[in-house]
C-alpha cells in the first residue's frame, strides 16, 4: 500500500512478493498488501493498529489472540493474514458500539472477570461465539468453551460468572 | 450528614474496577501496544546449549539482511563495559555472553532491524561455534567435588556453591530432638516453576541525544529499582532516566528482575539514536527469565507423643541457576524461609540453607509469594501432616494443639519474627465445618466401596507480607519503604500517585477507596497513577504482597496529612478555633453546632482562594511509609479430593478457603486475588513445573510442554472470611495477593496423601501428575522428582 509519504528507502527493498488481501474487520472492508508469511494477529496489531488483540504464546495455546473468523473463534497468531482474504474478522474493538458496551463486556466488569486484562479480549470473543450458539449454557459448557484461553490472574471462576451474567442479560434483552 | 462510605466507593465497597473500562474495550496500553516514531525492533539470539564455551560468533551474514540496523554481540557490549550487569542479589549476570554460555536460552547476540520479522530472519543468519562443556542440572551434581565450575568468570568462586546460611538455635534444637518422644522426618522437592504471566517481558528504549534523556517503557513491577540499576549499569545520571511501566499483563514476580533484553535495548537505542522495541517471545520468557522455587528440603520435627511440636530442624538445598539473581531482601540468602512455622507455637528451631549454581535459568524470584515463603509454608504444612500421620493423630487436632492462641499475640517466633494478630482456630473451625469434616470418615468409607480413594488435606499458615521495615529489609541497600503523593484540585477532585506498580491488582480502584475512606472524596473523583518514575514518588514497586501493607498505608497517611491541613482551613472558614472542629466522613463541623460545617471540597477550593493568613497555598502532600512490622494474614485451605486408583487421576471434589487478611478495602478484589492464587496453587500441585533433561534442555519451553490449567481443569473455590485487623497498619489491612498461592499447594498434596495413607506412601513430590500417583499406588513407595527427570514424567 503506497502512501503520499512513503520513503524511497536507501536499503534495497525486500524481494519478498506481497499479496493484496481484503478482510472485513469489524464490519469494515480493509485492503492491505501483506507478505504471505505475515500472521493475522500481527496484521491486526501492527498493520491495522488494533492492539486489543494480544499475542501471548505464539503456539495457539493461550488464546490471548482469539478473534472471531466468520463468527468462529480462532487463534490469530497461527493464521496467516492471507488466509483471511475475503473473510470476516471480529476483534474486541468491534464488541462495543459508540454508546453501549456489549453485555459480555459488562459482565466481565460486573463479575470481576479480569485482573491484568491481557487475556480478556480473547476470553470475551470466545464467550461471544459460545453465547451465539448456546444462549443458555451451563457452567460446564462455559468452562469447556473457554478451555482454549488461558488466564493466570483470576482463577476462571469469575470469568465463568461473567459469561453467565452476560448470557442472562442477552436472553432478557432478546425476550 | 456524614457521607455513606459505601456509596462514595470507600472502604468495604466492592467497587467495580476503574481499569476495566479500558481493558474490556481492548484499549489497554501494554508495552507492545506502544509505537514510537522511527522505532526499530530487536530480537535476541539465545544459546541452544546449557553449558558451552563460545569459540566464535560470525554475524556478517546478519548484517547483509536488508533492513538490519545493528547487530550486537557480547564483545561489543564488553567494549562499552556492559557485557555484565549486577543482579538484585549482589551477583553478576551476563548481558550478552562473552566467554561461555551457562544455561540454555542465555542471550548471545541481538539484531536490531526495521521490522521484527527481519530481526528474526537475521538472527538465524548468525553462526555461533560452541564447544560443549559438562552440564549440571541439579544442586547435587553441582556439589560434587569433580563437577565443572560454572562461574569461572568470578574471582574467589572455587566451587559451585553460592552460599551457606543458617538461622535459629542449633544447640537448643538438638536438645529438643534428644528429648523428643518421636522424630518425624520428611524429604521434599518444591519443583522449579515459572510464574509465566500471559504477557512476556519487553521494553522500548528511547534515547534522545539532544536532551541526553533516556526513556524506557518496560514491563517492570518495580520501575524505581530499575531506574537506580540503570543509573549504575549504564552510568547515566538518574534524573536523565525515565522508566515507565505501562499496563502490565501480569507479573507474579517474573517482572521484578532486570533482564539482559532491557539493557541491550537501551544500548541499541543509544547507538542507533532511534527508539528500539524488544518483545520477548513466550519461549524466551519461559527459558530465560525469573523462575520460582527449586528447593530441596530435609525436614524434621521433634514431637511429644500427643502431637505437641517441641522443635523444628530444616535443611534446604536450593538451585539458583547460572546466576544468583534472586529477588529478595539482601540480609536473607534464602528469602524468608525462616518464616516457616510462624503460625505454630514452637519453642526452638534451626534452619540451614545452601545454594548452588547450576546450568539452568537464573531467577529465584518470589513467584506470587513473599520471598521463598511459598516453600516455607509448603514444607511446614507437609511436615505437620506427616507428623500427624506418623503419630496417628487427627490432622486438624495437631494444628489446633500447636497454633499460637488468640491471646498470645504479639508472639515471637522461634526464628525471631513478631506475629501480631490472628484467630487461627476460628479460621480452622470455619473451614472444617464447611468441608464437612465431621462426616468425612463415613464419606471416605462409602467411596472405598465404589473403588475410589477420598482424602482431605488441610493447610493452615500465617505468612509475612509487606516487606518491610527498613531496619530489616532492603534490596541492594535501598530500604523497602513505599510512598504516596496526593494532590487535591480546587474542585475537590484529586490525583494520587504511588511508588507501587499495578499489574492486575486493581490499584487504580482500591487506592482511591482509601482516599475516599480518609477524606470523604468520592473514589470516582480520584485519579490514580503509577509506574512513571518522572512523576511517581520513589517506591519499591509491587511484589511480595507489599502494595496494601506499604504503599496502601502511605495512601492513608498522605490523606491524613491533607485532612490535617483541611481542618485548619475549615476552622478559618467556620471562624472557630481548630480545637472546636469535628470531622465526619467528607465534612468538618463545629462541635457545638453540627449544622455548621464545610465539606472537604469547600476546604479544597479555599486552599486556592481563601486561606488563613500565613498558610501556604494548595492542598497537596506526600508520605513515605516505613512499616513498623510485616503484616501477618492467616489462611486455612482445605481440599477434598477423589482418586481413581485405575488411572491415578485425582479430582477436587470441594475446596474451602478461609482467609483473614485483616480489613478488606474492596472485598470483590480481595476475593479475586484469592481465587487467582488458589488456581496457581492448583497448577503447581497438579501439572505446572519446569524441568530439564541431562543435557540441560528446558522441558517446558512453551505452553505445549509447560502445562497451565484452563477453566476446564480448575476447580471451584468456596471462600470464607475472618477479619482480625492488623494492629499497626493505618487501616488495619494485611497483604492478601499471594496467600492462596503460598498456602494452597499443601492442601492439595495433603489431600492426595491422605487418600493414600493406607498404602504407606508418605510423599509424592509436586506436580502430582496421574502417572506419579498411579506409580505410588502400584509400588507403595514415595515418588520424588529431581531433574533430570526419568522418562515418562
Amino acid at each position: 500500500m503506497s502512501s503520499l509519504y512513503d520513503e524511497v528507502t536507501p536499503t534495497p527493498p525486500s524481494d519478498v512478493p506481497t499479496r493484496r488481501v481484503t478482510i472485513d474487520v469489524n464490519g469494515e472492508p480493509r485492503t492491505v498488501d501483506v507478505e504471505p508469511r505475515l500472521l493475522l494477529a500481527h496484521l491486526l496489531r501492527q498493520g491495522l493498529k488494533m492492539t486489543g488483540t494480544h499475542t501471548g504464546c505464539d503456539t495457539t495455546n493461550c488464546g490471548a489472540c482469539t478473534v472471531l473468523f466468520d463468527g468462529r473463534p480462532i487463534k490469530s497468531c497461527t493464521m496467516l493474514a492471507v488466509q483471511a482474504d475475503g473473510h470476516s474478522v471480529e476483534t474486541v474493538e468491534g464488541l462495543a458500539s459508540a454508546s453501549e458496551l456489549h453485555p459480555i463486556q459488562e459482565g466481565f466488569k460486573q463479575e470481576h472477570g479480569l485482573h491484568c486484562g491481557f487475556c480478556t479480549p480473547g476470553m470475551m470473543l470466545a464467550a461471544k461465539a459460545l453465547l451465539e450458539e448456546n444462549p443458555n449454557p451451563t457452567e460446564d459448557e462455559v468452562r469447556w468453551a473457554l478451555s482454549g484461553n488461558l488466564c493466570r490472574c483470576t482463577g476462571y471462576q469469575n470469568i465463568v460468572k461473567s459469561v453467565l451474567w452476560a448470557a442472562e442479560k442477552m436472553r432478557a434483552e432478546s425476550n | 450528614m456524614a457521607l455513606d462510605e459505601i456509596k462514595i466507593g470507600g472502604m468495604g465497597a466492592s467497587r467495580r474496577r476503574v481499569e476495566d473500562n479500558r481493558f474490556i474495550r481492548g484499549k489497554g496500553n501494554y508495552v507492545d501496544d506502544i509505537v514510537l516514531p522511527g522505532m526499530l525492533h530487536m530480537e535476541i539470539l539465545r544459546s541452544p546449549m546449557a553449558h558451552a564455551r563460545i569459540k566464535s560468533i560470525d554475524v556478517s551474514a546478519a548484517w547483509e539482511v536488508p533492513g538490519v540496523r545493528l547487530v550486537l554481540t557480547g564483545e561489543m557490549m564488553a567494549a562499552r563495559n556492559l557485557a555484565w550487569m549486577p543482579t538484585l542479589s549482589y551477583d553478576t549476570q551476563a548481558v550478552l555472553a562473552t566467554d561461555k554460555v551457562r544455561f540454555q536460552g542465555q542471550e548471545v547476540a541481538a539484531v536490531i532491524a526495521d521490522d521484527p520479522y527481519i530481526a528474526k530472519d537475521a538472527c538465524q543468519k548468525i553462526v555461533v561455534e560452541y564447544e560443549a562443556l559438562p552440564v549440571i542440572v541439579n544442586p547435587f551434581q553441582a556439589m560434587e567435588a569433580s563437577s565443572e565450575l560454572i562461574r569461572d568468570d568470578k574471582e574467589n568462586q572455587p566451587t559451585n556453591k553460592i552460599f551457606d546460611w543458617e538461622i535459629g538455635d542449633k544447640e537448643g534444637t538438638d536438645k529438643a530432638f534428644a528429648a523428643a518422644d518421636h522424630v518425624s522426618k520428611l524429604e521434599l522437592h518444591y519443583p522449579r516453576s515459572h510464574p509465566s504471566p500471559m504477557e512476556t517481558c519487553g521494553s522500548i528504549a528511547d534515547f534522545n541525544r539532544a536532551t541526553g534523556k533516556l526513556t524506557v517503557y518496560m514491563t517492570s513491577q518495580a520501575p524505581h529499582i530499575v531506574r537506580a540499576a540503570v543509573a549504575m549499569v549504564a552510568e547515566l545520571p538518574e534524573h536523565m532516566i525515565r522508566i515507565v511501566s505501562p499496563d502490565l499483563g501480569g507479573g507474579f514476580g517474573n517482572k521484578v528482575p532486570i533482564y539482559p533484553g532491557y539493557v541491550i535495548s537501551i544500548l541499541a537505542s543509544i547507538l542507533t539514536e532511534r527508539p528500539v522495541k524488544w518483545i520477548e517471545d513466550k519461549t524466551g520468557n519461559l527459558i530465560s527469565t525469573g523462575f520460582g522455587r527449586d528447593v530441596y528440603l530435609k525436614g524434621e520435627l521433634a514431637l511429644r507423643k500427643d502431637g505437641k511440636i517441641l522443635g523444628v530442624r530444616m535443611n534446604t538445598i536450593s538451585d539458583h541457576g547460572a546466576f544468583y539473581a534472586d529477588a529478595q531482601p539482601s540480609k536473607f540468602k534464602i528469602g524468608l524461609m525462616h518464616s516457616t512455622f510462624a503460625a505454630y507455637d514452637i519453642p526452638v528451631a534451626h534452619l540451614t540453607s545452601t545454594g548452588y549454581y547450576t546450568n539452568k535459568a537464573p531467577g529465584g524470584v518470589a513467584y506470587r509469594c513473599s520471598f521463598r515463603v511459598t516453600e516455607a509454608m509448603f514444607f511446614q504444612e507437609r511436615m505437620v501432616q506427616a507428623a500427624a500421620d506418623d503419630l496417628g493423630i487427627d490432622q486438624a487436632e495437631i494444628r489446633r494443639m500447636n497454633f499460637v492462641k488468640d491471646d498470645d499475640f504479639p508472639h515471637r517466633t522461634a526464628f525471631g519474627f513478631l506475629t501480631d494478630s490472628g484467630q487461627y482456630e476460628k479460621c480452622l473451625n470455619i473451614g472444617l465445618e464447611a468441608i464437612g469434616y465431621s462426616t468425612f470418615k463415613a464419606e471416605q468409607e462409602e467411596a472405598r466401596k465404589r473403588g475410589r480413594l477420598l482424602g482431605i488435606g488441610i493447610s493452615t499458615m500465617t505468612e509475612p507480607l509487606g516487606a518491610g521495615n527498613s531496619k530489616e529489609y532492603d534490596i541492594l541497600g535501598i530500604k523497602m519503604f513505599d510512598s504516596a503523593e496526593l494532590r487535591v484540585h480546587m474542585s475537590g477532585k484529586a490525583i494520587l500517585r504511588t511508588g507501587a506498580m499495578n499489574q492486575g491488582q486493581g490499584h487504580q480502584t482500591t487506592w482511591a477507596q482509601i482516599v475516599a475512606h480518609e477524606l470523604g472524596i468520592p473514589a470516582d473523583d480520584v485519579t490514580v497513577e503509577e509506574g512513571d518514575t518522572d512523576t511517581a514518588p520513589f517506591g519499591m514497586g509491587t511484589y511480595a504482597s507489599r502494595s496494601t501493607p506499604v504503599a496502601g498505608a502511605a495512601v492513608a497517611m498522605v490523606s491524613r496529612k491533607i485532612r490535617a491541613k483541611a481542618r485548619k482551613i475549615a476552622a478559618h472558614l467556620l471562624e472557630v478555633s481548630e480545637e472546636d472542629i469535628e470531622w465526619e466522613l467528607g465534612r468538618f463541623y463545629v462541635r457545638s453546632n453540627h449544622e455548621r460545617g464545610v465539606t472537604i471540597q469547600d476546604c479544597a477550593m479555599a486552599a486556592y482562594s481563601n486561606l488563613p493568613d500565613g498558610m501556604e497555598p494548595g492542598l497537596e502532600n506526600n508520605a513515605y511509609y516505613d512499616p513498623p512490622n510485616l503484616t501477618w494474614p492467616f489462611a486455612c485451605y482445605i481440599a477434598k479430593v477423589e482418586i481413581d486408583p485405575e488411572t491415578g487421576v485425582w479430582d477436587v471434589l470441594q475446596f474451602v478457603a478461609v482467609d483473614d487478611c485483616g480489613v478488606r478495602i474492596n472485598p470483590m478484589v480481595v476475593e479475586g486475588q484469592i481465587m487467582g492464587g488458589l488456581t496457581e496453587a492448583y497448577a503447581m500441585s497438579s501439572m505446572q513445573y519446569q524441568t530439564y533433561d541431562e543435557e540441560g534442555n528446558c522441558i517446558g519451553s512453551n505452553y505445549m510442554d509447560y502445562l497451565l490449567p484452563t477453566a476446564w481443569e480448575t476447580p471451584g473455590f468456596e471462600l470464607y472470611e475472618v477479619v482480625t485487623p492488623c494492629p499497626h497498619h493505618p487501616i488495619g489491612a494485611k497483604g492478601i495477593g499471594e496467600c492462596a498461592t503460598v498456602g494452597g499447594p499443601a492442601a492439595f498434596v495433603n489431600a492426595v496423601m491422605d487418600a493414600l495413607k493406607h498404602t504407606g506412601v508418605r510423599n509424592i513430590d509436586m506436580p502430582m501428575m496421574p502417572n506419579r500417583v498411579y506409580e505410588a499406588l502400584q509400588t507403595g513407595k514415595d515418588i520424588s522428582g529431581m531433574p533430570p527427570v526419568r522418562s515418562g514424567d
